[in-house]
């Protein structure tokens, strides 16, 4: 069979592919993202992008209690969102296959947490398990499947960001076809909450069951090590790569599936060698349940950090005694270098309105536009989770801070923005709601959703009315203005804390990164340095193309002359927030044409 | 044996296609190719850092510090960064090349001469103006296969498996200039 480089995401897609999975689905969450994507490149595979996590859930779900193999994925906190239909799902098992990907993301490299979704798996009754390679992502996925019908039960397959992200050759196997499984309508199984106390008992013997299975399941086995040692290691996932790398001796028990556990198998393990270094990311998840057996002869968590990511290094650090080298910033000045809104991004110009107006407080959410609580804006105030902000401004209001406003994502307001809304308006609120409406869902890469009029696929689909939704729900005051148009939205924002009640202002420019702002003609601006009165305001604007210029002027004899500014033509991309900031209007395009002002 | 490679730059400078483009060459000759990079969020301007082993048999993605024989680094702040990761008399390619990043705290400015700092530690520095001879060629972005070039030079890679995949890998209308920012990649270091 042919061979093929792939990430870890891809090739959980092909293995998705592979299994006969009918529908697929998820909401975008770095580092699961292009799982999704990539399925929507296989026809077979109905794919689509869901308003959020458990939404997505649901519908996987209905569609393998219906009969066919569904598949969805999430990034780790994504299965907060759909942790209610987790955790009732195993009470009725499902009909065809089941699987839930989690994306984790030790180290918090895009995400808000580092929540270790193993415990998901334990709390929920799920069993679960641990690809450490590109290959392996493509064999567990089906080996996921293959348990979730033999058990009748959803099963969860768990990578971490390194697998998400690292390339390796993958060899291709061909699609199983799965007929279609009647449902059967038996109101004793799937209308669980009447008869969850006869589901409950029969979930503990399915346990039971798999804990048996896993004793016997090929992906929980023994590498052999060079030997010479007399200690053996414990672990699972993309850890087992690092600590083979750095421990070429021991013999390792390589976990596949890391719930329910090969009981009997660990402790003869343990039994085998002086010691047994139990290696994990994250928390104690093996460790704990061990200690509960009762093992002595183990280390875990004294050795390895639960904090931030369990990378080689530290590893060969504790195992070895070497000393990584740090890096030079001892020696030599090293800033850091975050990421940044884009050049010509429409959430600058939102920042650049809030700023205009004093005394507010803003709760934020999840998107590229948490960045405007970093400098140069500080704009935002607090950010947490998806769909946070409307009802942590309510909040504050109830708390007498009125001058609260609460900025979110088009995307998040979607995902779970609708409800705190209608919230605020049955509660008679006065909550002033930004909704920066970008067009896409940015910082997972531009995905599309239920409110760009355009599926996965890019092919027309209905767009979500953000006006007539707010105005259904009883919002009264909606207001559109334009992202580059700061004293548009200043305006607009001031009047809606004036409103009487809850204000919903749509601050509209789309993200510079979609393709077809991409495709569009850029023409640069520039200063009239002859015009500039060094006020400094597209200064505030925080673009990076505007720089202070070596030319100063001054007002009068008693003021000290500033810098004036000038704009580097081969970044700027003319999105004209500068120029509609800049109070001598000397900002012009470089072609001398009008920029509608 | 295994290679092992660390490609250090900024967020939209092609350090992802470069890496993608060593994975697959290394691939194609038969070798078990590994190559991770932190890719979050999707704005650009943020330090990217992507790791490439190949060899019989790797394990694991991420190099260790003071693993890395060849360094690759797009950005000469970014060079200084991550410098750490190579091994003793390792090789560091860099791009003469400044960006300036956003600065959060204003204390740590951008060092004065990363590269003579460099030439301080016990690396072999190679230094060479990609992004200049790549915009003197017609396109900034063709620097990272311009950067890649100059890495070949370190590498077990026979010419026609570049060839074949540069040829694969990269759009028929950018094929040129990428094949040309290679070569004049290649020449530009000295072993």
């Amino acid at each position: 069979m042919a061979k093929q480089l792939m990430s870890g995401d891809q090739a959980i897609a092909r293995g998705v592919w592979e299994a006969g999975v009918m529908f697929a689905t998820s909401y975008p969450g770095t580092p699961a993202t292009e799982i999704l994507e990539s399925l929507s490149h296989y026809p077979e595979v109905q794919a689509q992008w869901a308003v959020n996590e458990k939404v997505a859930f649901d519908e996987a779900m209905g569609a393998a209690i219906a009969g066919v193999r569904a598949f969805v994925s999430v990034k780790h906190v994504g299965l907060n969102v759909a942790a209610d239909s987790f955790m009732v799902f195993p009470y009725a098992g499902t009909n065809a296959g089941f699987v839930v990907l989690t994306a984790d993301d030790p180290g918090t490299h895009s995400s808000q947490n580092e929540q270790d979704n193993r415990y998901f798996a334990k709390f929920g009754k799920v069993p679960l398990l641990e690809p450490s390679d590109t290959q392996e992502a493509k064999e567990y996925v089906k080996l996921a499947f293959q348990v979730s019908e033999q058990f009748e039960t959803p099963t969860m397959l768990r990578i971490t960001m390194r697998l998400a992200h690292t390339k390796g050759m993958v060899e291709l196997g061909e699609r199983v076809t799965a007929a279609k499984k009647p449902f059967v309508k038996d109101n004793i199984k799937w209308v669980v909450p009447p008869f969850a106390k006869l589901h409950r008992a029969p979930l503990e013997s399915k346990m039971r069951a798999i804990e048996q299975y896993a004793e016997t399941f090929p992906e929980n086995r023994i590498e052999k090590g060079t030997g010479g040692v007399d200690y053996g290691v414990i672990t699972s996932g993309v850890i087992f790569q690092y600590a083979r790398e750095v421990l070429p001796e021991p013999d390792f028990f390589k976990l596949g599936m890391t719930f329910p556990l090969p009981k009997q198998r660990i402790l003869d393990f343990c039994q085998a060698y002086k010691k047994v270094y139990v290696i994990e990311e994250g928390e104690p998840f093996l460790e704990e349940q061990m200690r509960y057996w009762g093992v002595q002869n183990i280390v875990g968590k004294e050795l390895f950090t639960n904090v931030g990511e369990l990378l080689p290094e530290l590893i060969a650090e504790q195992m070895r005694g070497t000393k990584a080298p740090g890096d030079y910033s001892k020696e030599i000045s090293i800033p850091a270098r975050p990421p940044m809104l884009c050049i010509g991004c429409p959430h600058r110009g939102t920042f650049t309105s809030l700023n205009r107006i004093p005394g507010i407080t803003v709760t934020g959410d999840i998107g590229c536009y948490t960045l405007g609580g970093l400098p140069p804006y500080n704009t935002m105030n607090t950010s947490f989770e998806m769909g946070g902000s409307i009802a942590h401004a309510f909040g504050f209001e109830r708390a007498g801070e009125p001058k609260t406003i609460a900025i979110i994502g088009d995307s998040t307001f979607l995902h779970s923005g609708i409800a705190p809304l209608m919230d605020a308006v049955y509660n008679r609120g006065k909550t002033t709601v930004v909704i920066v409406d970008n067009r896409t869902t940015g910082m997972t890469g531009q995905e599309n959703h239920a409110g760009t009029g355009k599926d996965i696929h890019g092919n027309p689909a209905k767009k979500i009315d953000y006006e007539a939704l707010c105005r259904a729900m009883g919002v009264e005051f909606v207001r559109h203005a334009n992202a580059y148009r700061p004293k548009e939205v200043e305006a607009a924002v001031r009047q809606a804390l004036k409103f009487d009640g809850p204000a919903v202002v749509i601050s509209e420019g789309p993200c510079v990164l979609t393709p077809e702002e991409k495709a569009k003609p850029k023409v640069a601006f520039t200063v009239v340095a002859e015009e500039c009165i060094a006020c400094g305001l597209c200064f505030h604007t925080g673009c990076p193309a505007i720089l202070e210029s070596q030319e100063t002027y001054r007002a009068s004899e008693h003021q000290k002359a500033k810098p004036k500014a000038i704009i580097d033509p081969i970044i700027c991309v003319g999105c004209t927030l500068c120029a509609a900031v800049c109070p001598p209007e000397c900002i012009v395009r470089v072609d001398g044409q009008p920029w509608g002002a | 044996m295994t290679h092992n490679l660390v490609f250090a730059g900024v967020g939209g400078q092609g350090v992802v296609l470069a890496s993608e483009v060593l994975a697959l060459v290394a691939a194609a000759e038969g070798y078990e190719v590994k190559q991770g990079e932190v890719h979050g969020a999707a704005q650009r301007g943020g330090a990217v850092i992507s790791h490439i082993r190949f060899g019989d048999r790797v394990y694991s993605p991420l190099n260790l510090r003071g693993q890395a024989d060849v360094m690759l680094a797009f950005e000469k702040l970014e060079a200084v960064r991550n410098a750490h990761y190579l091994k003793e008399g390792g090789v560091i390619i860099i791009n003469d090349y400044r960006i300036e990043p956003t600065y959060l705290n204003t204390s740590v400015k951008y060092p004065d001469d990363p590269i003579g700092f460099l030439k301080t530690k016990p690396y072999q520095v190679k230094v060479l103006k990609a992004t200049e001879a790549a915009r003197a060629i017609g396109n900034e972005r063709v620097a990272s296969l311009m950067m890649l070039g100059a890495a070949s030079r370190f590498l077990p890679l026979r010419a026609e498996t570049w060839d074949k995949v540069l040829r694969e890998r990269i759009p028929a209308r950018f094929l040129q200039l990428n094949q040309q920012a290679f070569e004049q990649g290649q020449q530009a270091v000295a072993l």
